[in-house]
């Protein structure tokens, strides 16, 4: 057990460090940030000492370790355009980016997992059938398609819900449901998969022997084992969710933090940009850290492996 | 007849005819509709340059927003008016406008199969107006806001897709396949280092970090194929050092080592084929989420640079347009989900068929 959460917490430091490592590279290879910031008119002696300001008269290894100092402060610079702290523009767009996944992780886990209990139960039934339909739709289309779709038919076509933005709190439902489309289709198949195997073995047969109800066998015994399989996969699609919901912030203009980096990007606007990658890595590597220890607690076979 | 004595068995070839029928009782359950699909999207990939029907860069602007074929034209009621203002042009259309002629040509044709004069139209009345033209052949999938194609731009966007697949699958699983064979044989200190750099390359968040580096060294097709592929390869190494952890403790590993075979033969002869089956499972599955992670780079305008139609940015160009042209995002959309779809189903048909061992990874 500790020396698995060593080396996953190993593994996580070093994830983080390489993004940063790109972010602080690619900075720089970008360009001299002083180009933005002054204009034309300015002399050599203000150039200079902006340079001084902002540490870049010091070699790069400096810059690094000051631009890392700085991060584990939380300070991401100022933004180039807004003229204020990156921290306080990205706080505010991680709350709404929070708040859109755990929706969607909502609505796809209460969809999904029955979806997959029942496929597994009744096999090549209707549900299943209409379980693995939903499955090979979510798998195949990209997101950001299935969110323009979801617009054409409901904000377009039948004018019932908004097609983009957060002003009303219904505006966050086609967003969610495109999201969580994808997640629907990995719950129902992890689900459905370890209930099959738990189904078969031999403890379940037990619990049919000695007399248990089906609805018991089913939703006691099978269902808290089938979780434990199901769990790891999930901490890797979990932080996908994160990483994908860029694409579907974009289609739906939602104010999240997927959006402000491809905004910032547009803009150069790098010390935002820079602040909201190692934002959204740390949640990435995070959620699935989180998982992994969970995953270990669970299951004695991971801890004493 | 071959014969292989090296154990004391004589292990004889199996006949032709048993291996054929036992190779077509394994086609029958071949999902033949993802087949059909794929086949028919590698033939239009390939052919691009002679099927299409028009230029997928270029348009004539006076063929933008055409729609499908199946499309027919679409009329609003429009307001008579001298001069049309700017801004009030889809509410309102001018006295001997073109628009004009041709709405009060529909008009009289109406009257005259009702038996009455027409009306007289005078300004401030309201007008049938046709705002859209029916689709037509020239066009089957319609066109796009600059007059290209839509069908044309598919076509080569197939190619682009493939392109980009084979090449990041070329180069990610030959790395990812190497770095797994090294793993799994040496086992140790090198085990440790490989797999750990894996961990680390499989939790990067790729889309971001992508679109870093395509604003700071900007857009390429190698930098695209080149993030792909590092994308992919922890996937094969993982894959490939498992089954290498299985099959070199097997006995012909240990003969190969005794008959004084190097490292590298024992890998790349002895090793390699083992792990084929699995490669080829691994790769199809692999092809669609490439295809996916493509297309959400260039949606996002970070993928292939345009003026190639790549599916991702035709979808970008549509999305504003809904309204009134659905088809330019709904196509390329539809094409993608057709094509991930298809791969998902083969590839799990070949895993059943090929490599059932690997069906407990999903």
């Amino acid at each position: 057990m500790q020396r698995f959460l060593v080396r996953r917490f190993f593994t996580t430091i070093l994830t983080v460090l390489i993004v940063s490592v790109i972010i602080f590279a690619m900075a720089r290879v970008a360009g001299d940030p002083r180009t933005l910031l002054m204009g034309p008119l300015s002399t050599a002696e203000q150039w200079d000492l902006l340079g001084k300001k902002l540490g870049l008269d010091k070699p790069y290894y400096q810059q690094y370790g000051i631009f890392i100092w700085n991060l584990v402060q939380g300070d991401f610079g100022d933004s180039i355009f807004e003229h204020r702290p990156a921290r306080e523009i990205i706080g505010e767009k991680l709350r709404n980016t929070v708040e859109l996944g755990v929706v969607s992780l909502a609505w796809s886990t209460l969809v999904g997992v029955p979806l997959g209990i029942i496929g597994a139960v009744r096999r090549d039934g209707f549900i299943d059938r209409f379980g693995k339909a939903l499955a090979l739709i979510g798998q195949a289309a990209p997101s950001f398609w299935l969110g323009i779709m979801l617009i054409f038919f409901f904000a377009v076509r039948l004018e019932w819900l908004p097609p983009s933005g957060r002003d009303e709190p219904k505006a966050i439902i086609l967003p969610a449901i495109t999201i969580g489309w994808f997640f629907i289709a990995v719950n129902m198949r992890l689900i459905r998969s370890s209930m099959l195997d738990v189904l078969d073995s031999e403890y379940i047969k037990l619990a049919r022997a000695k007399g248990a109800s089906e609805r018991a066998v089913i939703w006691m015994h099978a269902l808290k084992n089938a979780l434990i399989p199901a769990l790891t996969f999930f901490g890797v699609s979990l932080s996908s969710l994160i990483a994908g919901s860029v694409t579907v912030e974009i289609v739906f203009a939602w104010p999240g933090l997927g959006r402000q980096a491809v905004t910032s990007m547009l803009a150069s606007d790098y010390p935002v940009l820079q602040g909201v990658v190692i934002v959204l890595t740390l949640m990435y590597v995070g959620t699935a850290l989180l998982v992994d220890i969970l995953y270990a607690f669970i299951d004695p076979r991971i801890r004493y492996g | 007849m071959e014969a292989d004595t090296t154990n004391g068995t004589v292990i004889t070839r199996e006949p032709f005819g048993l291996r054929a029928r036992r190779m077509l009782r394994r086609m029958r359950n071949m999902p033949i509709l993802a087949v059909t699909v794929l086949t028919i999207l590698v033939i239009c990939a390939i052919t691009a340059s002679w099927i299409s029907p028009h230029d997928p860069v270029s348009g004539d602007l006076a063929d933008r927003v055409l729609p499908p074929i199946w499309e027919g034209p679409k009329f609003a009621t429009q307001t008579v008016v001298n001069e049309v203002e700017i801004g009030q042009r889809f509410r309102q259309v001018e006295i001997g406008s073109k628009d004009f002629e041709e709405a009060m040509a529909l008009e009289e044709a109406k009257a005259a199969e009702k038996g009455q004069p027409a009306r007289s139209i005078t300004v401030g009345d309201t007008l049938e107006v046709r705002i859209r033209d029916a689709g037509s052949s020239r066009f089957i999938l319609g066109t796009d806001h600059l007059g290209r194609d839509i069908l044309s731009r598919l076509f080569y966007g197939a190619r682009i897709s493939l392109v980009v697949a084979l090449i990041t699958l070329g180069v990610g699983g030959t790395i990812g396949t190497f770095a797994g064979l090294l793993a799994g044989y040496y086992g140790g200190w090198v085990d440790e280092l490989l797999m750990r750099t894996v961990d680390v390359f499989l939790s990067l968040p790729y889309l971001l970090v992508a679109l870093v580096l395509v604003v700071s060294i900007g857009q390429s097709f190698g930098l695209i194929v080149g993030i792909l592929s590092v994308f992919i390869w922890p996937l094969f190494a993982r894959v490939v050092r498992g089954e290498v952890l299985q099959l070199k403790s097997m006995d012909y590993i240990a003969l190969a080592r005794v008959s004084g075979a190097g490292t590298l033969r024992i890998l790349l002869v002895h090793l390699f084929p083992g792990v084929i089956n699995t490669l080829i499972v691994i790769g199809t599955l692999n092809v669609g989420i490439v295809i996916l992670v493509e297309a959400a780079l260039s949606f996002l305008g970070a993928g292939v640079p345009p003026p190639t139609p790549a599916w991702g940015s035709m979808v970008a160009d549509g999305r504003d347009r809904l309204a009134d042209a659905w088809w330019i995002a709904t196509m390329p959309g539809l094409a993608i989900a057709f094509t991930v779809m298809s791969l998902n189903i083969f590839g799990d048909w070949l895993r059943d068929t090929l490599d059932p061992r690997l069906r407990q990874l999903n």
